[in-house]
């Protein structure tokens, strides 16, 4: 790999490793809403499910949509190694 | 013709796949992983909204538990509501006032028993405490109050009519 692309190839890292801190964040949001949902549930209040499968649910899009921006960022990662390997061929 | 024309060696050319490559693959895996977790809570959640849409609230029928002297004040009667499957404790803690729970503790279901002395409900297993008058957790690890058992008073007879959760 060229020394000039190592630096892209760090920012398309620390994007990633944001989303991907990001992710885990949310996802021990989601974590503790189902354990919290559960037990509401078992005690009988049956009011907080809905709201709590609402959050649930906009939570995972929000962690599709940021999945989805990390395989753009990978992909992009990989199209401009590609296209500067490519002379070198 | 020169000996070594070509500045990759062999391996490179079937192995192309670099650190930081391996790095990123990793990450995208990682980051998969993680979405498919989050989807497995959101479809829990989903599980759990199912379920309360489609059970039913459960009808209880009345069901004779004992004479109001059959207990002495401070004493228990244990008997089983809605079903044989279902332990119950009726406390008599003072004169006029009849109070029942169900006998499985909030925690882990260990069997509660009354404390007279201290006036509360114990559970033996991890230290929960319960309150008599209300059931609510006092100490230790239950996560909610007891289920109540609702009682009426028909004439001599106590009579269980419904829980209150």
């Amino acid at each position: 790999m060229d020394r000039q692309d190592q630096p892209t190839q760090k920012r398309g890292l620390t994007a990633i490793d944001g989303a991907l801190a990001l992710i885990a964040l949310l996802l021990i949001v989601q974590m503790w809403l189902l354990t919290a949902t559960l037990e509401s549930y078992l005690a009988g209040h049956r009011e907080v499910v809905l709201p709590a499968a609402i959050i649930s649910g906009a939570l995972f899009l929000v962690c599709a949509g940021l999945y989805l921006f990390v395989r753009r960022i990978d992909a992009e990662a990989r199209a401009r190694q590609k296209k500067e390997e490519i002379p070198m061929l | 013709m020169k000996p070594h024309s070509n500045p990759d060696p062999l391996w490179r050319d079937e192995f192309s796949i670099h650190t930081a490559d391996e790095r990123y693959v990793s990450r995208r895996q990682f980051t998969k992983f993680l979405v498919l977790t989050s989807l497995g809570m959101f479809a829990g959640n989903l599980w759990i909204l199912v379920r309360s849409a489609f059970s039913k609230t459960p009808a209880y029928s009345g069901k004779s538990i004992c004479r109001a002297n059959d207990v002495p004040v401070g004493g228990v009667w244990l008997f089983r509501y809605p079903s044989e499957k279902d332990p119950c404790i009726l406390i008599r803690p003072d004169e006029d006032t009849y109070v029942a729970y169900s006998q499985k503790c909030t925690h882990l279901s260990c069997a509660v028993f009354y404390s007279r002395e201290k006036d509360r409900l114990e559970c033996p297993c991890h230290e929960g405490y319960f309150s008599v008058r209300t059931g609510n957790v006092l100490q230790g690890p239950p996560p909610r109050p007891l289920p109540r058992v609702i009682l009426e008073r028909r004439g001599d007879e106590i009579v269980a009519v419904g829980i209150a959760t």
